[in-house]
């Protein structure tokens, strides 16, 4: 009685109510985009209103943001701190860097799908996108955790391997501590 | 058996009852600066549910067993503070162990928490933590000084090391400690600050320069932990000072507008300032709230 699916959905219900309500931040300063999370937090658009608030560091952390353009040596460290950040665990892209390389595409020293090295909840467009965007895709990743469909960390365990090969694509000397799954 | 009964739950109502009362002034503290900003602010339940969503987190992190613990000392430590505070004068259910502790062992047992929490920092091997567990231990050596010279003159003055039996002295002569003894009430209140760690005296947590300090390593069901135990210990702290300066409370209501109305002073303060840095938070409690100590010991002693 106590294990089966109907229970499970009750609490499941319960434990997103209380996971969309409280997004603890932390902000990923990669690219310009880092300039846009400043006035979204603070008096004007005021992201605390839906619980959102920063955290320091990512073992507190739910939310990554990748605000911008990820140079090939920052993925090494937002590697680090996706794994050490706790399940569950989401990732915002920031601006067209992200989704496609943007005006970096062809860069030598920039990473031009995010979504290959790391899963990604929610992205959004814009270069930069504005804090109303930002607060959008915010309410966005707020409907998916209700709905359970944010479910990167999941495919991030599952995948493992795929996403570590292309990883190691990137990042050539290789030496990092082990994913504890 | 009857009367271990009651105990027992007059223990859990206690402790649910500061553990609510505290969450609910943590979302207060949060409404009340964010309108200070002139932001509309998270709403006041607010710290409910991020307690919730910690303990629905899945934790893997290993450091060692003191880190496993430390959580655990920290809300050991504020529950059983808790045991031993008068929480209203009279009435059933919340005496607890009123009669068995004196202010000594307090002050004693409010240390018991930070230590084991600086113990469980320093297993973390993080180097912010253990920079902000020697921060916090600074700061706690800058307060303690003229908090505890504030209740040492009570003892003096009033000849008794109980709270209760402080409480009695009110209530017979019909006015507050804070006005037959001001010169311990100003003492302690300047020390008070300190105490709960908000800014100008955050420096212990700092999330801009130390990434939040000792507890940058815990995350999940154990900040969740820690975060239960603050709240609850803010309402000790609270309680004791409207036990020893405010004639404490004879229901719940006149302490809730009591401990709020304390309450307030730390956290208004605390938003229109900047923070201090170390030595500036010891010189300024080692200045007038020393000297408020002293006058009030010479008072007292005279
Ligand atoms: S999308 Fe535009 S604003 Fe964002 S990182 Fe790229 S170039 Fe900068």
């Amino acid at each position: 009685m106590y294990n089966d699916k109907e229970s499970q959905k009750i609490v499941d219900i319960i434990q997103n109510f209380a996971r969309k309500h409280s997004l603890f931040v932390l902000a990923y300063g990669t690219g310009c985009g880092a300039i846009e999370i400043p006035p979204t937090m603070t008096s004007r658009y005021d992201a605390e209103r839906f619980g959102i608030r920063g955290a320091a560091t990512p073992r507190q952390a739910d939310v990554l943001l990748i605000t911008g353009y990820l140079a090939t040596k920052t993925l090494k460290r937002v590697i680090r701190v996706y794994e050490q950040m706790q399940d569950p665990k989401y990732v915002m892209g920031f601006g067209s860097c992200a989704i496609n390389g943007g005006m970096y595409w062809d860069s030598y020293n920039t990473i031009n799908m995010l979504d290959k090295y790391i899963p990604v909840d929610v992205y959004i467009n814009g270069c930069m996108p504005r804090p109303e965007a930002v607060i959008a895709g915010f309410v966005k990743l707020q409907k998916l955790i209700q709905e359970g469909k944010a479910d990167g960390w999941d495919r991030y365990k599952k995948n493992l391997d795929e996403y570590r090969a292309n990883q190691k694509k990137i990042i050539t000397n290789w030496v990092m501590p082990d994913f504890n799954r | 058996m009857e009367g271990i009964g009651y105990k027992i739950l007059g223990a859990l109502l206690t402790t649910l009852l500061a553990f609510t009362v505290g969450m609910f002034y943590a979302g207060f503290r949060r409404k009340i600066i964010a309108r200070i900003q002139n932001r509309v602010g998270p709403p006041v339940y607010q710290n409910f549910l991020d307690v919730l969503k910690l303990l629905s987190k899945k934790t893997s992190v290993n450091h060692g067993i003191m880190q496993h613990l430390a959580p655990l000392w920290l809300i050991t430590m504020s529950v059983s503070t808790l045991m031993f505070i008068p929480v209203l004068k009279d009435g059933l259910f919340f005496t607890n162990l009123n009669f068995s502790g004196d202010l000594i062992f307090l002050l004693y047992i409010m240390v018991f928490g930070p230590l084991g929490m600086a113990l469980g920092a320093g297993q973390t091997g993080n180097p912010n933590s253990a920079i902000g567990v020697s921060r916090g231990l600074t700061q706690m050596v800058g307060f303690e000084i003229p908090w505890i010279m504030a209740i040492v003159a009570l003892m003096i003055q009033y000849k008794t090391t109980s709270v209760t039996g402080l409480l009695d002295i009110q209530s017979q002569n019909g006015t507050w400690m804070m006005f037959s003894s001001p010169l311990a009430f100003i003492a302690a209140l300047l020390a008070m600050p300190g105490m709960f760690r908000y800014a100008p005296f955050d420096i212990v947590g700092a999330p801009a320069e130390l990434a939040s300090g000792p507890i940058s390593e815990f995350g999940g069901k154990y900040l969740s932990t820690m975060m239960t135990s603050g709240s609850i210990f803010a309402f000790v702290k609270l309680t004791l000072y409207v036990d020893l300066f405010m004639g404490g409370a004879s229901n719940l209501i006149e302490l809730v507008i009591k401990t709020f109305a304390l309450y307030m002073y730390p956290v208004l303060w605390g938003a229109v300032s900047p923070r201090f840095r170390t030595e500036q938070a010891v010189r300024y409690f080692w200045g007038w709230p020393l000297f408020f100590g002293f006058a009030a010991l010479i008072y007292a002693a005279f």
